[in-house]
């Protein structure tokens, strides 16, 4: 068992002082290096996505390979509410949006973009809970494939739908002058959810309903026999983990301003396979381990970006090799497994 | 899409057409997923960058056809460059992969698929490339029906290595040895077989068949750096319609797959053809899963 330990987490002084100190770090990063705000955002998107997938690949030990559908469905379901509450979307695509015809004014954009992330948690959270049912029985590397099947069917439908885009994509509104940096709006509902995300997880997996998950990864066949509800608790852990994806991609949709349907929504082969690496990396199946990853990944993927230019998916897919080779247990589960040898052996 | 549907009513000579077409390449992917079929049952992988495999087979094709090569040429040269990258690629990944975790497995497959893409989109471009075959067309039914001589060509050639595949399993010392390890390995290790060797030349084999599908393929069908992964989606599906070791299976449900395929194209449009595979991949998985659980026992 790899799992955290559930039981009482009190909030003793120590924890108070390190909720404090990422907070501070959190609020101050943008404020100090402007330059990096955008890298920022999407690095607090990583770790939802990376946060995400662990909770039903990692701790619940459904590794999923599609969980871009909910990115995917988030990002255009947004965008459609912060477009379609003033305007006729079909029009506003036709168009390709901005110019003059198309304009938000501040509080039309404020409103637009709230509605259009609740919205998001909505539709993306109800599809899980409508595949659910249908994709959850189906086990291990089935599951695996199935999953990679749907994000893909996902995307090549949305590039084939003329009234969101189709292939050329969709633009997301763009903000009103008067309401200034909206990069920084945007960074701070990015940390409002990276938090958001954590807390929760954090709670879930410190309730009976983590050590459920845990049940159902470990040996699902016994969790059923011994009478736990694995339907329910397999179904009800997707549909959290979408939610949390679908309002992770709305953002991501506005952070990067242009929805496409393959490379931007439901990018199996980028953003798909790159929170699988990150909870990986930092350790499949821990709180921190996601976190982790999703930070040393995207400070690797700035760098190979930068360096390795053209090659940069070559250098990715090695990395993912080599991860999933020879470091399986990821940086949390390694040092896990060290503090424990040395207690074993003083 | 009703329309569609109307004309196909309308004039029966049109599904004559899509129904020649969809067997015709039905015969590449049966290829593919025979390919997958072997290294699933004897390795226990399964392998993400089988249509990678497919899609660089095709491009050794369209470099030897810009070098002046005769056609057929480049089916051997391309299955002898996958087998070496095969091998290559058994030796540096993929025995690491066997006995373990499936999730591993199909994630550093999919790293493979990745990292061959982008080697494929910066040597031969991001483009669709077709080898020009300078073959015509047969028509029937006063010309309503037109058949590529050349997807006939592909098709012979696909049940020719089909069938020298099959022998070759089945009479050769190396294929014998394949089989016994996919039945027991430690069996077939206790008697004397190198096992991780047997598990290296079935790797290269499926790599080389797949070289080869993918050679042939490029004379027929237009094929793209980045379209690897529907190969893959099709293999897949071919391989658990049919089971594994199923030979016979896996010629009827590509065939069947190749004609849906084909069917689906033409009604709801060329756009939607690769969701209609990704999307019957998840309705066969779903139904799959049903079969299955209709033969669970409950103790009650």
């Amino acid at each position: 068992m790899t799992a955290s330990a559930p039981g009482t987490r009190t909030l003793n002084p120590a924890r108070l002082t390190r909720i404090g100190a990422v907070l501070a770090i959190g609020v101050v990063t943008p404020l100090l290096f402007p330059a990096y705000q955008s890298q920022a955002t999407e690095l607090l998107l990583f770790i939802v996505f990376a946060l995400a997938w662990d909770l039903v690949g990692g701790q619940m030990g459904y590794t999923s390979f599609g969980n871009v559908l909910f990115v995917g469905v988030g990002m255009y379901v947004a965008a459609i509410v912060q477009v379609g509450l003033y305007y006729d979307v079909g029009l506003y695509n036709e168009a390709k949006g901005g110019g003059t015809q198309f304009v938000f004014d501040t509080s039309q954009f404020l409103i637009g973009l709230g509605l259009g992330l609740i919205a998001a948690a909505v539709a993306a959270g109800l599809t899980a809970f409508l595949l659910g049912p249908l994709v959850l029985g189906i086990r291990g590397h089935y599951f695996a494939i199935c999953t990679l099947g749907l994000g893909i069917a996902a995307g090549q439908l949305a590039a084939g739908i003329p009234w969101i885009g189709g292939g050329s994509g969709m633009l997301t509104p763009n903000p009103p002058a008067s309401l200034g940096d909206v990069g920084l709006l945007l960074y701070y509902l990015a940390l409002s959810l990276a938090l958001a995300c954590t807390a929760t997880f954090a709670w879930l997996l410190s309730t009976r309903f983590g050590l459920v998950l845990n049940a159902i990864r470990d040996d699902e066949d016994k969790a059923e026999a011994m009478g736990l509800p694995t339907r329910r608790a397999k179904i009800a852990a997707w549909v959290i983990a979408a939610a949390f994806l679908g309002v992770a991609g709305a953002l991501y949709g506005n952070q990067v301003r242009f929805i496409d349907p393959t490379e931007t929504a439901f990018a199996g082969a980028t953003i798909g396979v790159w929170m699988i690496l990150m909870a990986l990396l930092g350790g499949k199946g821990t709180l921190l381990g996601p976190i982790v990853g999703a930070i040393l990944f995207q400070i690797t993927k700035e760098l190979f970006w930068t360096y390795l230019l053209g090659w940069q998916r070559v250098a990715l897919g090695v990395l993912i090799i080599v991860v999933a080779v020879f470091f399986p247990e990821g940086i949390v589960g390694y040092a896990r497994a060290r503090s424990r040898r040395s207690e074993e052996t003083p | 899409m009703i329309g569609n549907l109307l004309i196909l009513y309308q004039a029966p000579a049109l599904g004559v057409q899509l129904l020649i077409d969809g067997i015709l390449i039905g015969a590449v992917f049966a290829l593919a997923a025979y390919g997958m079929a072997l290294v699933w049952g004897v390795t226990n992988i399964i392998n993400v960058a089988q249509g990678e495999f497919v899609m660089l087979g095709g491009f050794v094709a369209v470099f030897c056809a810009e070098h002046g090569l005769p056609l057929l040429l480049a089916v051997p040269i391309a299955a002898a460059v996958l087998y070496a990258l095969g091998w290559a690629l058994f030796r540096l990944v993929i025995v690491h992969l066997i006995g373990r975790d499936m999730f591993i497995s199909v994630l550093a497959t999919f790293g493979i698929a990745i990292v061959l893409q982008q080697v494929m989109a910066r040597l031969f471009g991001a483009g669709d490339r077709i080898v020009d075959s300078g073959l015509a067309s047969w028509f029937l039914f006063d010309g309503l029906v037109g058949i590529a001589q050349v997807k006939v060509l592909v098709f012979a050639c696909c049940l020719v290595l089909g069938a020298g595949l099959t022998v070759f399993l089945q009479r050769s010392r190396a294929g014998q040895a394949i089989r016994a390890v996919a039945q027991e390995p430690r069996a077939a290790a206790v008697l004397g077989i190198e096992t991780d060797k047997v598990y290296g030349l079935t790797f290269a084999l499926n790599a080389a068949i797949c070289g080869a599908a993918g050679a042939l393929a490029a004379m027929a069908y237009p094929i793209h750096p980045y379209g690897g992964l529907s190969y893959t989606i099709r293999s897949f599906m071919i391989v658990v319609v049919a089971g594994l070791g199923n030979l016979a299976g896996v010629v009827w449900a590509a065939a069947g797959l190749g004609v849906a395929e084909s069917f689906a194209g033409f009604v709801l449009g060329p756009q939607y053809q690769i969701a209609f595979v990704f999307g019957l991949l998840v309705v066969v998985l779903v139904l799959r899963n049903r079969m299955l659980r209709r033969q669970r026992q409950y103790l009650r």
